[in-house]
């Protein structure tokens, strides 16, 4: 084997480390952030399509509101299935775990439905398409003071109407 | 009528060492002191009417959960039936360790009361102070409350804050369903009532200087953005605050009245707003990409202090009321929240976020001194009692309940707030205009 060639293999191996990390990631975070095995239960195009199989939620760590790798993946999904059924108004709700102060929350809810609603845009999603809302931290999606229902409520939920 | 404080004060301290072979408390209280004893008081049923024995059980309570008094149970009391015309037989309220007694007098006529009061300086064997008022007879707890402020303010020397109410949020049902609405209280739990039906969230209310309005954020029907609104406490009728595009939230009045600042969020943005209170004109304070919010003014109405993440993390700034020139002053670890600016202008109060739990603390308006009262899994909002000695905040157990408390500037006596429902985002009012 030439030099050239254990090169190309050591990126070829660090590339696919770098995926299996980032599938880690996503399995490390919440199981709703993958879409389930597609079920025949719901119609296709239908509100429940989109719950299940594409994934309504994208989740974000303490005190941010950037777009994580597995958002990234669950938004690009929302993108690709909005452009296909287009008669759904959206509302994007913005969520806090209750680790923060009420005001600051709202504002911090604001901040996550905005970055999940400029993702959409950008990826071609009519702007005047996506309404969004914060609820801070008074409409948690779990009930629980523990790290896992923290996370669960640090959220960014793509509602249609 | 009344005797000079400190021709009082002297005297009774040479009446204590003459009369009393045990040392006594004197019936007065420097509350700065870093180590004081309560001031142990007896408070007599009031003479006259069945209303009497009502109006000194709530002086009793208001005196004893200040934390500054030491109600002496009426059980252990030699002498009876003390109204406000007698002199008191002094050795028997020292005998029992009493520094002052508190006597009344009540007579009830034609839906009107005639309330004589009087508070004695047991080791001097003179009277401190007395009020006569007359009064509709429903009124005959703002009576008690203002005899309760009336012997506050003899025996700290500072104004009380009995007679004022509280506004909060109630909380009921499930925790990821909650109905949460606007309350007012009278600051003892008193005199309940719901000022906003609960169809939607309401939260962060904030009395007007006068107690006639309040301002407070509420969701909209079917996924409204939470907007601002101003409500007349009497009449119900309320009023959109602001033609703003997207989220407006955290209002609070500027001392005068006059004025509301609050926050906008747009497109992840939140800044602060101010707006005409009458005119509705409305004009930005702050243009920033990050978080600014909790806008608090000064006593003075000068200047505002709020929190923003500016910088990274939340922390403070104070700024001019017109806006410009904001300058961070909290330093410590952790995240600052919440602040707010002491009625007497000496501390900013606020939310601190910490790796190990939340606290409520207070510094001065440059950022020095800064000194944690409360901590906890979460304690928030805290909310100033008129004459700057005491606050207010809310308590959350980790996956309990949520409810009031108050403490005193010093940290020394926590006490819970009762509440008939779960409570959260306590506002004092100032005192009630009489």
């Amino acid at each position: 084997m030439t030099r050239k060639h254990d090169m190309q293999m050591i990126k070829k191996i660090a590339a696919l480390a770098a995926l299996m990390l980032i599938a880690a990631c996503s399995n490390n975070n919440n199981n709703s952030n993958e879409p389930p095995s597609a079920s025949t239960s719901v119609a296709p195009g239908s509100i429940g399509d989109f719950r299940q199989n594409v994934g309504d939620r994208v989740y974000f760590d303490t005190d941010m509101s950037s777009i994580r790798e597995d958002g990234r993946a669950t938004l690009a999904r929302q993108a690709e299935w909005l452009k296909k059924y287009t008669n759904y108004p959206i509302t994007i709700e913005g969520k806090c775990d209750e680790r923060g102060t009420r005001e600051y929350n709202l504002a911090l809810g604001e901040r996550r439905a905005n970055a999940a609603r400029q993702y959409l845009v950008a990826q071609g999603i009519p702007a005047s398409r996506i309404k969004t809302i914060s609820y801070g931290k008074e409409r948690p999606e779990v009930v629980g003071s523990d790290e896992g229902s923290w996370a669960r409520n640090r959220v960014a939920i793509t509602a249609l109407e | 009528m009344m005797i000079p404080h400190r021709r009082t004060v002297l005297l009774g301290a040479a009446s204590a060492v003459l009369a009393a072979p045990a040392a006594r408390a004197q019936l007065t209280i420097d509350m700065t002191k870093p180590s004081f004893e309560p001031v142990p008081i007896a408070i007599v049923d009031f003479q006259g009417d069945a209303i009497g024995a009502q109006m000194a059980t709530v002086i009793r309570n208001n005196l004893q959960n200040s934390g500054l008094f030491r109600s002496i149970p009426p059980a252990s009391f030699i002498e009876h039936n003390l109204g406000a015309s007698a002199q008191p037989r002094f050795p028997d309220w020292r005998q029992i360790g009493a520094s002052g007694v508190v006597v009344g007098s009540v007579t009830s006529s034609g839906g009107s009361l005639k309330v004589d009061f009087r508070l004695w300086d047991v080791i001097a064997g003179a009277q401190a102070t007395g009020l006569s008022f007359t009064s509709q007879a429903a009124n005959w707890r703002r009576l008690s409350h203002i005899i309760s402020d009336a012997i506050y303010k003899r025996v700290t020397g500072e104004d009380g804050y009995f007679d004022t109410r509280v506004a909060y949020v109630s909380e009921t049902g499930p925790l990821n369903n909650r109905v949460k609405r606007i309350a007012i209280m009278d600051q003892d739990g008193a005199n309940n009532r719901y000022i906003t039906d609960g169809a939607t969230i309401a939260i962060t209310p904030r009395f007007s200087p006068t107690l006639q309005e309040i301002v407070y954020m509420a969701f909209g029907e079917n996924k409204g953005p939470p907007r601002v609104y101003l409500q007349n406490v009497d009449s119900g009728r309320r009023e959109l605050m602001g033609n703003f595009p997207g989220m407006s939230f955290a209002p609070r009045f500027s001392p005068d009245g006059s004025r509301i600042a609050m926050s906008l969020s747009q497109d992840g943005r939140t800044n602060l707003y101010e707006m005409d209170v009458r005119g509705r004109s409305q004009r930005r304070l702050t243009n920033s990409s990050a978080i600014d919010t909790s806008p608090c003014y000064s006593n003075d109405g000068s200047q505002i202090v709020f929190n923003s993440d500016r910088g990274g993390s939340q922390q403070l700034y104070v700024m001019p009321s017109g806006g410009g020139g904001e300058r961070r002053i909290s330093f410590g670890d952790g995240r600052y929240a919440t602040p707010v600016w002491s009625p007497r202008g000496d501390y900013i109060a606020f939310t601190k976020i910490g790796s190990a739990g939340f606290g409520i603390g207070i510094m001065r308006p440059d950022g020095s001194g800064e000194r944690l009262l409360a901590n906890g899994f979460l304690v928030e909002g805290p909310t100033w009692a008129p004459n700057g000695r005491v606050l207010m905040f809310f308590r959350q157990d980790r996956g309990g309940g949520v409810g009031l408390a108050a403490i005193d500037v010093t940290g020394r006596f926590e006490r819970r707030v009762p509440t008939p429902t779960d409570a959260s985002d306590p506002a004092w009012s100032p005192l009630i205009p009489q």
